[in-house]
């Protein structure tokens, strides 16, 4: 549509992070299929090496001899799949927990909203850690861990929109047509919603993107060979005085895509919202 | 007035009372109205008259916080505490109900076409492809220019006027056999006022329902009222044909009503 390419040009910084983000995750589906190196194999004659644009490793090795390039693209992928599916599900899960307790509202919004509060209430990193302990450093438990709790902010705050819409007229007049449950809540309730939703999920992207890099900081995220940024930027540290790059790339790589996506979440609510001048 | 046939709607010592914390406010009370098919009933008053709390409780929508009493039967069968699920049929297709204003009753993220064959989906159970045709044939009927592109418009890009029209077609594209209409054209500008006010006066001419039109102008009600109904402080005081109200008010409250009004000419 036009006007929504109109309304995109004057947004030039969300095209901007957008293309940054689409083009961090090209690259950390394509390049490592395309490198000659991969993520786990050791080549012990190339320790540590510093970024150079001769002998192949650009962004140097790492105290494995691993190419820094890849283990970092690697960490992207994961970082991103990570937070694309946590968030989704803190979206999708918070989004309907939140509208239908705000809008059916009375003993079930009470009940839901008790729920909430307890599981607000989990002291979340020692039952992770425990978590991991039982079942073991997987993958799918740290998408599992990180959606159960940030959808909870956004069910709390969806839920306050929702009390405050049902108010309005334009829900009455739906209900007066004799529009009524799940049609009420899908058609009238959530797409008013989207400006709320839209800010805090892509405040929630960056927050999942930290949160797992906060987890495989402490040994709790990805199971080594596979690195994410979390854990890159923790062995970097690690070896911060030696060899600076080892933390410097995966933590300026964290940096940039959590300041596209903040970027993004902003622009994406003026382009969604159809009352924004067309 | 006979009460032989049943009328097509039949209020009986309506009474509706608000209650917060200790107060409890009696908005409407002992009310008792018929409205015959195919009639147009106004219903005049100051604010605060209890004027739309009684449309309000015709369909059930008065908030949580109030009490409804009495009796409201439409083609015989009682309204009042009947079941969510029943009175969802009856909404939109049998009774439907135009807002005061046409801005904040229309959902501001859906499209005009979206939002009209919602009625015809629900109601006639119709495909998204018919409905959206019906939808159309609604814009028509209440005269909006280029359909097709209005259609495809989200409300805010639609003038005062055309949302209103709007809101209209919206009421009657389920073709309902009674109109509910609250300050209809209150918050639009006296020549677009004058607009709506010939729309639904031919519409309700061609379709035949009936319209319980409740407003504090009462221009309008000389305009499109068969009878008028004067409420004040909850009570109806005083009904009776359009014409020999205006004529021959009998109540101290209706006549300083009529004193109150400016006019320019007779009533019709």
């Amino acid at each position: 549509m036009s006007a929504w390419r109109r309304r995109l040009r004057r947004h030039p910084g969300t095209l901007i992070a957008a293309g940054v983000l689409l083009a961090i995750a090209l690259a950390s589906l394509i390049v490592p299929a395309l490198s000659p190196y991969d993520y786990y194999t050791p080549q012990l004659d190339l320790i540590s090496r510093p970024p150079m644009l001769r002998g192949g490793h650009v962004l140097g090795t790492d105290p494995l001899g691993r190419d820094l390039l890849i283990r970092v693209l690697w960490g992207c992928r994961i970082s991103l799949l990570i937070a694309l599916l946590a968030s989704l599900i803190s979206v999708v899960v918070g989004v309907a927990w939140g509208a239908v307790a705000g809008y059916v509202g009375g003993h079930i919004d009470a009940f839901m909203m008790r729920a909430v509060d307890v599981l607000y209430s989990v002291p979340f990193v020692p039952f992770v850690i425990v978590l991991t302990m039982l079942l073991g450093r997987e993958l799918w438990l740290m998408f599992i861990a990180i959606g159960a709790v940030s959808w909870l902010d956004i069910a709390r705050i969806v839920r306050g929109e929702a009390l405050s819409l049902k108010r309005r007229e334009f829900i009455e007049a739906a209900r007066v047509t004799g529009v009524h449950g799940a049609r009420m809540i899908g058609q009238h309730i959530v797409p008013n919603l989207l400006g709320v939703v839209i800010i805090y999920a892509t405040l929630t992207v960056p927050t999942v993107i930290l949160f797992e890099a906060f987890m495989s900081f402490l040994g709790l995220g990805v199971r080594i060979p596979l690195a994410s940024l979390g854990s890159l930027i923790a062995d970097g540290a690690g070896d911060m005085q030696a060899h600076p790059h080892l933390l410097l790339v995966p933590a300026a790589v964290l940096a940039t895509i959590i300041y596209c996506f903040n970027f993004l979440g902003d622009g994406l609510r003026d382009l969604l919202d159809p009352r924004g001048q067309a | 007035m006979s009460a032989a046939p049943e009328p097509l709607l039949r209020i009986r010592e309506l009474g509706v009372r608000y209650t917060s914390g200790r107060e409890t406010v009696d908005a409407v009370r002992e009310l008792d109205l018929d409205v015959a098919a195919g009639e147009c009933v106004g219903i005049v008053g100051e604010s605060g008259s209890g004027k739309t709390a009684m449309l309000l409780s015709i369909l059930g929508l008065l908030p949580a916080g109030a009490r409804v009493g009495g009796s409201v039967r439409f083609h015989g069968g009682e309204l009042l505490g009947l079941p969510p699920a029943h009175l969802n049929r009856i909404r939109g297709s049998r009774i439907a109900m135009i807002f005061q204003d046409p801005m904040s009753a229309l959902n501001p993220y859906l499209r005009v076409i979206d939002q009209l064959s919602e009625v015809p989906r629900i109601h006639g159970g119709l495909a998204r492809r018919a409905a959206e045709q019906r939808a159309l044939e609604a814009l028509e009927a209440v005269h909006i220019g280029e359909p097709e592109r209005r259609a495809r418009q989200y409300p805010h890009q639609l003038s005062g006027g055309m949302r209103q029209r709007v809101m209209i077609a919206m009421a009657l594209i389920g073709a309902p056999e009674l109109l509910l209409a609250d300050e209809p054209t209150t918050a639009l500008d006296v020549t677009v006022q004058a607009q709506i006010l010939t729309l639904l006066q031919e519409l309700r001419q061609r379709t035949g329902a009936a319209l319980l039109l409740v407003t504090h102008d009462l221009g309008i009600v000389a305009q499109l009222a068969d009878r008028v109904g004067v409420m004040q402080g909850g009570h109806l005081i005083e009904q009776a044909p359009c014409e020999e109200l205006f004529e021959h008010p009998r109540q101290p409250y209706t006549r300083s009503l009529l004193a109150a009004m400016p006019r320019l000419e007779a009533p019709a």
